[in-house]
C-alpha cells in the first residue's frame, strides 16, 4: 500500500468549493419546487375529482418505481431536445445543470408529496369541518387552517429529505457535471491519487450530513410535541 | 423532431454475434436480480445483528452499532460505492488486496457492488430492527428475564420474533431499494440492467427504445416485488396490531 498523498487537495480547493456550489444550487432548487410541486400532487392526490387524484396517484408511483439513475438518464436525453424545439437554443450548449435541476425537482416531488400527504392526513378531520362551517371556501380551509398545522409537524421529515436529495444529488455524475463529487473525482483522476480525493469527498459528505441531522433531531425535540 | 422509432432493434445481433441486444437486457437483468437478491441477504443479517447490539444495555456494543448506522447513513451511496471499488483495495494489506484485484473484473465489480449496496441498507435495516424492538412493551423483556432465560433467550424466543413480524411493511420497502439503488452499480461499469440500456444506446443509437425497455423492467420488477412483499406482510401480521411497524 502506498502512503497517503494529500498534497493534491489544498491546490484544489477552489475548484472543488465550485463543485459544492453546483451541488447547493442543484439541492436548493429542487428542494424548493419539489416542496411546491409536492404540495400541489399532495392535494390533487386527496382530490375528489377522480381524474385529478388519478394523475397525481400515477405521477407518484412511476417516479417511486424508478431508480432515480434512470430518471437523470432520461432527463439529460430529453431535456436538450426538448430545450431545442421549444426555445432553439442550439444542441451544442451545455444543458446538463438544467436537466439536473428538473430532474431532482419532479423526482423529488414525487417522495415530498407522499410526506406532505400523511402530514395533511394526520390533521385532525374536525379542524377542516370547523374552517368550512365558518364559511370558509376549500381552498381557504386549506390554505389557513390544514396547511400551517401539516406544515409543522412535517417540517423534521422535509428536512431529512433534503438531506437525503442532499447526497443523491452526486449521482449527477452520470452525466459528467462537476459537482462537489464530480469535482473530487477529477482531481483524483488528474492527479492519480483517487484514493485521497474519494475518502476527503467521503468525509466532506459526512461531516455535512452528520451536522445536518443533529440539527434536525435538535429542532424536532424543540417545536413538535 | 424526426426521431426515427425502431424496435426491432432488440432482435438484432450484436456485433460480436453471439446474441442479440435483447440477450445483453436479459443478461442485465440477471446481474440485477443476482447483485439485489445477494445484497439484501448481507443487510439482513447485518441490520438485524447491528440492530440488536443497538438496543443492548452495554455502552460499547451500541456505540459500535450507532456509528456503523451513521457513517453508512450519512455518505451517498455512489460516494460509498467507489470508495469499496477504488480505496478498499489499496488499504488492505497488499496480499489481499492484489489477490483481489487479480480477480476478473466482472468479479470485482460485483463484489465491491454487492458489499457496498449490503452494508448500505443494512444501516436503514438496523434502524428498522432497533425501532421494531423498542416498540415492544418493556414488560416482554422483563418478564423474559424474570422466567429464568438470558439475556441472549429473551431476545431469541421472545422479543425478536415479535420484533421482524412488526417490521416486515418498512422491510419490504427496504427491499424496493436495494433494487432501484442497484442501478447506481452502473457507475462502475458493472453490466447490470441500466447499464447495459446505456450500452444499447451506444451500440444502436436507438436512445428511447432501449430507455424506455429499461424503465418499463423496473416498473415491472417493482410491481412483482410489490405483489410478493403484500402476501408475505399478510402472512406475518401479528393479530391485533395495526398493520405499521414503527
Amino acid at each position: 500500500m502506498n502512503d497517503f498523498d494529500w498534497s493534491s487537495i489544498p491546490g484544489a480547493l477552489p475548484f472543488l468549493w465550485d463543485g459544492m456550489k453546483t451541488t447547493l444550487e442543484i439541492t436548493v432548487i429542487a428542494v424548493v419546487v419539489g416542496i411546491v410541486w409536492g404540495t400541489l400532487l399532495a392535494i390533487m392526490r386527496m382530490s375528489s375529482f377522480k381524474p385529478l387524484s388519478w394523475f397525481a396517484a400515477g405521477y407518484v408511483n412511476l417516479f417511486r418505481s424508478i431508480p432515480l439513475v434512470m430518471v437523470l438518464l432520461w432527463f439529460f436525453l430529453i431535456v436538450p431536445a426538448l430545450l431545442e424545439s421549444l426555445f432553439n437554443t442550439p444542441r451544442s450548449s451545455d444543458t446538463r445543470l438544467s436537466s439536473a435541476m428538473v430532474a431532482f425537482a419532479l423526482f423529488e416531488a414525487a417522495y415530498y408529496s407522499e410526506i406532505i400527504r400523511a402530514g395533511i392526513q394526520s390533521v385532525s378531520k374536525g379542524q377542516i369541518s370547523a374552517a368550512l362551517a365558518l364559511g370558509m371556501s376549500y381552498a381557504q380551509a386549506m390554505r389557513l387552517v390544514v396547511l400551517p398545522q401539516a406544515f409543522r409537524n412535517m417540517v423534521p421529515l422535509l428536512l431529512t429529505q433534503g438531506i437525503i436529495l442532499f447526497q443523491d444529488t452526486s449521482l449527477v455524475y452520470v452525466s459528467s457535471l462537476a459537482d462537489f463529487f464530480g469535482a473530487a473525482y477529477k482531481v483524483g483522476d488528474r492527479d492519480g491519487r483517487l484514493v485521497e480525493l474519494l475518502l476527503f469527498a467521503g468525509a466532506v459528505y459526512f461531516a455535512i450530513c452528520f451536522s445536518a441531522s443533529l440539527l434536525v433531531k435538535r429542532f424536532q425535540k424543540r417545536v413538535v410535541t | 423532431m424526426g426521431y426515427h422509432w425502431n424496435w426491432g432493434v432488440f432482435l438484432a445481433r450484436v456485433p460480436s454475434g453471439e446474441t442479440s441486444y435483447l440477450g445483453w437486457m436479459l443478461s442485465g437483468l440477471e446481474t440485477t436480480l443476482a447483485l439485489s437478491l445477494s445484497a439484501s441477504i448481507i443487510a439482513l443479517v447485518m441490520g438485524s445483528v447491528m440492530g440488536v447490539l443497538r438496543t443492548v444495555p452495554n455502552r460499547w456494543l451500541s456505540g459500535i452499532a450507532a456509528l456503523y448506522v451513521e457513517v453508512f447513513r450519512n455518505i451517498p451511496l455512489l460516494v460509498q460505492l467507489f470508495i469499496w471499488y477504488f480505496v478498499l483495495p489499496e488499504l488492505l494489506p497488499s496480499g489481499i488486496g492484489n489477490a483481489y484485484k487479480q480477480m476478473h473484473p466482472l468479479l470485482q465489480q460485483f463484489a465491491a457492488a454487492m458489499v457496498c449496496l449490503g452494508l448500505f441498507t443494512g444501516a436503514r435495516v438496523c434502524e428498522q430492527v432497533r425501532s421494531g424492538i423498542n416498540s415492544l412493551p418493556r414488560g416482554q423483556k422483563y418478564a423474559g428475564l424474570a422466567l429464568g432465560f438470558t439475556l441472549p433467550q429473551t431476545y431469541r424466543y421472545v422479543l425478536l420474533p415479535m420484533a421482524f413480524r412488526i417490521i416486515v411493511p418498512p422491510l419490504t420497502s427496504e427491499f424496493l431499494n436495494i433494487f432501484k439503488n442497484s442501478a447506481v452499480a452502473s457507475t462502475i461499469g458493472l453490466l447490470e440492467l441500466a447499464a447495459q440500456g446505456r450500452q444499447l444506446v451506444d451500440y444502436t443509437a436507438q436512445p428511447y427504445e432501449s430507455f424506455i425497455a429499461v424503465t418499463l423492467t423496473f416498473m415491472l420488477l417493482n410491481a412483482v416485488i410489490m405483489g410478493l412483499m403484500h402476501r408475505l406482510e399478510a402472512k406475518t401480521r401479528v393479530p391485533g396490531y395495526i398493520g405499521g411497524g414503527t
